[in-house]
């Protein structure tokens, strides 16, 4: 696979159908890659790497580099191509600019979950059919595929490219019972005090890193509410964890209807807190209140939050308070 | 020298919260290791470190710096300073121990932070020896010995036992007290397993990464190299980085309105943030380039520079493992430095 995308890169580059390249380049330990461009034959040549750990979703980077002009090629996994379209519906990225190679993906891997497999001093990571064979200072393990997935992986909504100019590897399917509300319907069958203890209890865990806001590819402000000085809510330090708490909560609210639960948040929180579980809860009320959406689909689709029709769910119809 | 059985752990450490608040990592929820007041039948985590470094404990995320209160055209100033309480860490690893000193060549130079000086007074911090390192880990790079941690008191896990040497006075006030659940040590065991710790530190793939062009003197070498757009390219500038080394010290001190009053707060702040140094003129650093290049210049140049050559970074991995997207010190050093290529 790899190979085969590397070479397709080098031909587009050659050709002048892009002038870069944005992929995921190697680490030291087989499973640190970061996203990076390549802006020459001998780039990709040295450092294109894609594997079961290139996990990083691209399609942001794009914002950036639509600013500096040219014509990019981009690699998405089909949960990246859902951000992508999303990104496009909003304007913050430009179709015309980017050339996009959808790649096949069987599920990414999780190191963490390696780790808590009693894994550690990796010096390499080979892919042998449905397993990892890690090397590691204290001696090789085999490890199966599909118990390191990352936890968005287990519940992948689509192995299906929303948007491509090209693909590479075999088309996928919408996985419709892909179970990714089945904990949102645990946490919804508690009661409200199980509820809060449950949300109180991993927000508490939170370094208000913002390594989940400034990954997300719905968060795109120019500059974030909570980091501007003069907004008057900038949250350098909460007054209390409550209000730390309630960061997430409006973050949640902002991204609501636009997230396509691409799972980068929880995939980044150093503090491995289920921020994807607070963004399926809108998802799903979306889905119960507004009709079936799925942000990202179709860059055209009206989303559900932002028009108005007669018939719209009036607060308190579904329960709760009235207004 | 003195000895614990790993059968009596827990009565040493209930006898140490008996007067002191004791602090020692567990596994929360999500599996990861994380400091918390221990309780009876909490059990110490396994795990080699915490996501969080034991920094929090002298320099916390927030903390209130003093109070104004306004009763019509008068203004009181409350000094909210307390004497901090005693307290033990238990189970700090070397690389935590060593950014304790780089935390006091900030903190403690003239003028001295009270703030932090009084938690530093107050804590005992007891160190554990590493018994198995993770390929992050290059504490060795910067001449820190995992198998020989500083702190007041060191320990070793041992088999079936742990020893103990005191290094300070407080540290030797600590064993004293618990002294009727100790032994006489055990020398050899404690070199069988340094010996143990050291031959994996050196077949660890960082542990040779040097740190030759790095260093004193070196920021108009470094200062406009090219690799720096390169290297933070895919930045997110989040700042998980900062917020979790052991060595990041930059703070901001900003006002609260109470709404009768202000509260003045003290909080990290990060040097990948838009707001960070913020000035009447603006950022000082407009480009994520720029700050991405402070963090690691002022790690690997201009700390050294200020503090006899020894590095801002103590190698706890940390950052390694937990940026977004991977890119960390050590891929800097690698392509910085002149030896690693
Ligand atoms: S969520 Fe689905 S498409 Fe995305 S990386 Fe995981 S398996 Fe691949
Ligand atoms: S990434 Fe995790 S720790 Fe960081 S701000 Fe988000 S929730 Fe908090
Ligand atoms: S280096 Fe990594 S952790 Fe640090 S700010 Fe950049 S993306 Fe975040
Ligand atoms: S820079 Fe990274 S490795 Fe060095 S002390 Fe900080 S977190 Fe640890
Ligand atoms: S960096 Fe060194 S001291 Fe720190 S945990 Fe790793 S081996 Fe131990």
């Amino acid at each position: 696979m790899q190979e085969m995308m590397k070479k397709r890169a080098i031909e587009l580059l050659a050709n002048g159908t892009c002038d870069r390249v944005l992929g995921w380049t190697n680490g030291d330990f087989a499973y640190d890659q970061t996203p990076a461009l390549f802006r020459t034959e001998q780039e990709l040549e040295e450092g294109f790497v894609y594997n079961g750990f290139s996990a990083a979703n691209l399609s942001k980077y794009l914002v950036k580099e639509c600013r500096a002009g040219g014509k990019i090629l981009v690699f998405l996994k089909p949960c990246d191509t859902y951000s992508f379209n999303q990104l496009v519906a909003e304007h913050r990225i430009k179709r015309e600019m980017i050339y996009v190679i959808g790649v096949a993906c069987d599920g990414k891997a999780d190191v963490e979950k390696l780790k808590e497999q009693g894994i550690d001093g990796i010096t390499a990571i080979k892919e042998e059919g449905d397993t990892y064979v890690v090397s590691t200072i204290y001696g090789d393990k085999t490890v199966k595929k599909e118990d390191v997935l990352a936890e968005r992986c287990v519940n992948c909504k689509s192995r299906k490219h929303m948007v491509y100019d090209e693909l590479i590897g075999e088309a996928g399917d919408v996985i419709a019972d892909c179970g990714r509300f089945d904990m949102v319907e645990k946490l919804e069958a508690m009661t409200p005090d199980e509820r809060y203890e449950f949300w109180r209890g991993v927000l508490s865990r939170c370094i208000r890193c913002n390594a989940c806001r400034n990954v997300c590819p719905a968060c795109t402000c120019e500059q974030c509410i909570f980091d501007n000085p003069k907004s008057g809510v900038a949250q350098k330090a909460a007054a209390n964890s409550f209000e730390e708490n309630m960061f997430h909560i409006i973050r949640a609210f902002h991204v609501a209807g636009r997230c396509t639960d691409c799972g980068e948040c929880s995939r980044v929180c150093p503090e491995n807190i289920p921020l994807h579980l607070l963004n399926r809860k809108f998802i799903k009320d979306v889905n119960t209140f507004y009709g079936t959406y799925q942000a990202g689909e179709d860059p055209a689709a009206k989303p559900p939050l932002g028009r108005y029709e007669k018939n719209d769910i009036e607060p308190g119809e579904a329960g709760g308070v009235k207004a | 020298m003195k000895k614990l059985s790993s059968a009596k752990l827990n009565e040493f450490f209930a006898a140490i919260a008996a007067s002191k608040a004791l602090y020692l990592p567990v596994d929360n929820k999500s599996g990861k290791a994380e400091y918390k007041k221990w309780e009876a039948g909490e059990e110490m985590s396994k795990a080699l470190n915490t996501v969080r470094s034991a920094k929090d404990f002298f320099f916390p995320q927030t903390e209130n710096l003093m109070e104004f209160k306004m009763d019509g055209k008068r203004v009181e100033v409350i000094d909210t300073r307390a004497e901090a309480e005693d307290f033990v860490i238990f189970g700090v690893r070397a690389c935590d121990a060593a950014s304790f000193k780089i935390l006091d060549s900030v903190y403690l130079v003239d003028p001295v932070d009270s703030y932090y000086k009084t938690r530093r007074e107050h804590g005992v911090v007891v160190t554990l020896a590493c018994g198995k390192p993770a390929e992050t880990c290059f504490c060795k790079v910067f001449g820190i010995d995992a198998a020989d941690p500083a702190g007041d008191v060191t320990a070793w896990e041992t088999d079936g036992a742990y020893m103990l040497r005191a290094n300070t006075e407080k540290g030797e006030a600590l064993l004293d007290s618990v002294g009727a659940l100790l032994e006489e040590g055990d020398e050899a065991a404690v070199a069988a397993a340094q010996a143990k710790t050291r031959e994996i530190i050196e077949r660890l793939p960082l542990s040779s990464l040097s740190t030759e062009g790095l260093g004193v003197g070196k920021t108009a070498e470094l200062f406009d190299r090219p690799e720096w757009k390169t290297l933070s390219e895919a930045c997110l500038g989040c700042g998980t980085c900062t917020f979790v080394c052991p060595t990041c010290q930059c703070y901001d001190v900003r006002d609260f309105d109470t709404g009768n009053g202000i509260k003045r707060f003290r909080c990290w702040d990060s040097c990948m943030y838009s707001d960070f140094t913020l000035m009447a003129h603006g950022n000082s650093r407009n480009s994520q380039v720029e700050r991405f290049r402070q963090r690691f210049m002022h790690k690997l140049v201009y700390y050294p520079d200020r503090n006899n050559g020894t590095f801002g970074c103590v190698g706890c991995g940390r950052c390694l493992s937990r940026c977004p997207i991977s890119m960390n010190i050590v891929k800097v050093m690698k392509t910085m430095g002149g030896k690693n290529k």
